[in-house]
């Protein structure tokens, strides 16, 4: 069995549509640096141009359906996870952003039920483990996807450069 | 089994390969550019290996922000000139001899049929064309790629498309993407594959392919892959010729009793012209449907339609004409290679003397990087893959997406046409 952290997170959420894609969430014009902070600045600009300073850390961004659609923009995730969100729920994500946000250890859930019950400004809490979503605000839980024990390992390593640091580790 | 499942179980040493199955599989070629190896260096280094695993499968090609465009860019493709020097990579493409990576690779014979690649980028499953299941991925796991030489994948569902007859005049393969992508939507094909097939694609040129196949991702999908026939294997012989790559290629095609989530069937003649309007690509309609929209800016070039059928026609249409007053046309051959033979065959004159601004390569205006970006409230006619707000720059600026020869003809009107309305 994989090790397992407790990680439980509570904060409010802001809620967005369908097809978030790349470039709303990081523009291109800012890719220019790698800066996480400089790029949680700009993260949602283009729709939502206070969303960085409204962001206090540990709220929730939810969203519909294809969330990260488009480029396989790493800069996206790593801009989310710097602004302080700490967990995308969404009924369904882009295949590259699925795998960079696991990858990079930015904490996703997928419900499509949670993802409909959940309006902006709602007081939301996740259990990363289990995989629940309680609404505080309307009382309604919802169950997530469970992660493949696979991909729950590399979350669990902190990301997929620790997990194969280990296994190269191992072979030497 | 899929073609797509073939490949993958090959390269993950396995017998078989079902939907659904987690794979770690090796990889036969790596890509990164100036924006995504700059964090995929980083987290190479984090890795704890001083050296990648094979300097002749990893390319770094800097086509985003390049010629760079301010100190930032600069700083950055400098950092990844620096690694591609340190770990003696053969494949990293100087200004001056790069092009657009998706464009590039397949040129330089970097690309084979049966390959499996990784590109940290998006636009890589243009190699599908190549009969090579080829797939966009992040930085970190061209990171680990690079130490390792493999990556993990989730064997996709395939969706069939049955391509049949032939093109009419001025349509071309961007039109048929565009069509599929405004039917299936833009996470129609999400995390699953994309095959064409069916008597048609005889019909289709290898441009045309690249361009299926490339926009494969504005569906959502993992990958998009075509049959290898004889055309594919005389681009493949062609491109062989530079030695970059030696080693034997094997050529996989789809059982007949292979397993499809969905089959689609789309017949080339009945294609008209497409334009995608703003701002996702499902946006789809007949040029005969499109209304008036006067655009400010015309985009030829990109990973999608910088090839040489694409300027060629873009001249054709262009040439001997000028473009409407105010209309700011840019052409970007997506290659050195495909430049230079377009000067030898007269488009790049045909299109300067018609009022067309051509520039060396570069991934520019597609993001809204450099070299064309739009202010608030223009409208653009582009070529290029996405139309998402603020692509091609101010968050009210509008791109609609459209084939070579529409944007050539829109160019000359000053407003979105259909080409046959320009030439007859």
């Amino acid at each position: 069995m994989p090790e397992k952290k407790a990680l439980v997170f509570k904060g409010r959420a802001f809620k967005f549509g369908d097809n978030i894609d790349t470039d709303v969430i990081i523009p291109a014009r800012y890719l220019n640096t790698l800066d996480p902070d400089e790029l949680a600045s700009h993260c949602m600009e283009d729709t939502d141009s206070g969303f960085p300073k409204k962001v206090k850390g540990g709220e929730f961004l939810v969203a519909g359906e294809n969330f990260g659609c488009g480029s396989s923009r790493e800069h996206a995730p790593i801009a989310i996870k710097a602004s302080g969100i700490s967990c995308v729920i969404a009924s369904s994500f882009a295949r590259i952003f699925y795998r960079n946000a696991i990858n990079i250890g930015l904490p996703i859930m997928e419900s499509k039920e949670a993802a409909a019950g959940i309006k902006n400004g709602d007081m939301v809490e996740v259990d990363l483990n289990s995989g629940k979503i309680t609404n505080k605000t309307t009382g309604k839980s919802y169950e997530a996807e469970p992660f493949p024990l696979f991909m729950q390992n590399i979350v669990n390593a902190g990301g997929l450069v620790q997990s194969v640091r280990k296994e190269l580790s191992k072979g030497e | 089994m899929t073609v797509t499942e073939k490949i993958l179980a090959v390269h993950a040493g396995l017998e078989e390969a079902k939907p659904g199955q987690l794979v770690q599989a090796h990889c036969d070629m790596m890509l990164a550019n100036d924006i995504t190896a700059p964090i995929a260096i980083q987290e190479f280094y984090k890795l704890g290996v001083d050296r990648v695993y094979d300097s002749g499968r990893i390319a770094l090609v800097p086509d985003h922000f390049t010629p760079n465009k301010d100190i930032k860019s600069a700083q950055q493709a400098q950092y990844v000139r620096e690694f591609a020097r340190k770990m003696g990579l053969l494949n990293y493409f100087e200004v001056g001899e790069m092009g657009i990576e998706h464009a590039l690779l397949p040129e330089k014979g970097l690309v084979l049929p049966g390959d499996l690649v990784i590109g940290a980028d998006s636009h890589t499953c243009t190699y599908g064309a190549l009969g090579a299941f080829s797939t966009g991925v992040g930085s970190t796991d061209l990171a680990c790629g690079m130490a390792t030489g493999r990556a993990w994948f989730k064997v996709p569902e395939s969706l069939k498309f049955t391509i049949k007859g032939k093109l009419r005049k001025w349509v071309s393969g961007k039109d048929l993407i565009l069509r599929i992508i405004g039917d299936i939507g833009v996470d129609g094909a999400r995390y699953m594959a994309m095959e064409f097939a069916g008597e048609g694609i005889k019909n289709l040129s290898m441009d045309s392919r690249f361009t299926i196949a490339n926009m494969a991702i504005e569906a959502g999908a993992k990958n998009g892959i075509f049959p290898v026939d004889d055309l594919t294997l005389s681009y493949v012989k062609k491109s062989m010729q530079e030695g970059r790559r030696k080693d034997p290629y094997t050529i996989y095609s789809s059982d007949p009793e292979a397993n499809y989530k969905q089959v689609y069937e789309y017949i080339l003649d009945d294609l008209q012209p497409q334009v995608a309007f703003p701002h996702l690509p499902e946006n789809t309609k007949n040029i005969s449907e499109a209304g008036e929209i006067h655009v400010d800016q015309v985009v030829i070039g990109s990973c999608t339609n910088g090839r040489l059928e694409d300027l060629e026609i873009a001249a054709k249409i262009l040439g001997g004409k000028k473009v409407h007053k105010g209309v700011r046309t840019l052409v970007f051959p997506a290659t050195q290679n495909i430049y230079l033979e377009a000067l030898k065959k007269g488009y790049i004159e045909a299109l300067v003397e018609a009022g067309a601004a051509v520039s060396t390569p570069t991934c520019g205006p597609c993001l809204g990087g450099h070299m064309g970006i739009l202010a608030q409230g223009e409208r653009a006619v582009s070529t290029t893959n996405r139309n998402f707000v603020g692509r091609m720059g101010h968050k009210e600026s509008e791109v609609y997406l459209a084939s070579p020869a529409v944007a050539a003809a829109s160019a000359i009107a000053g407003k979105i046409i259909s080409p046959e309305k320009v030439m007859g």
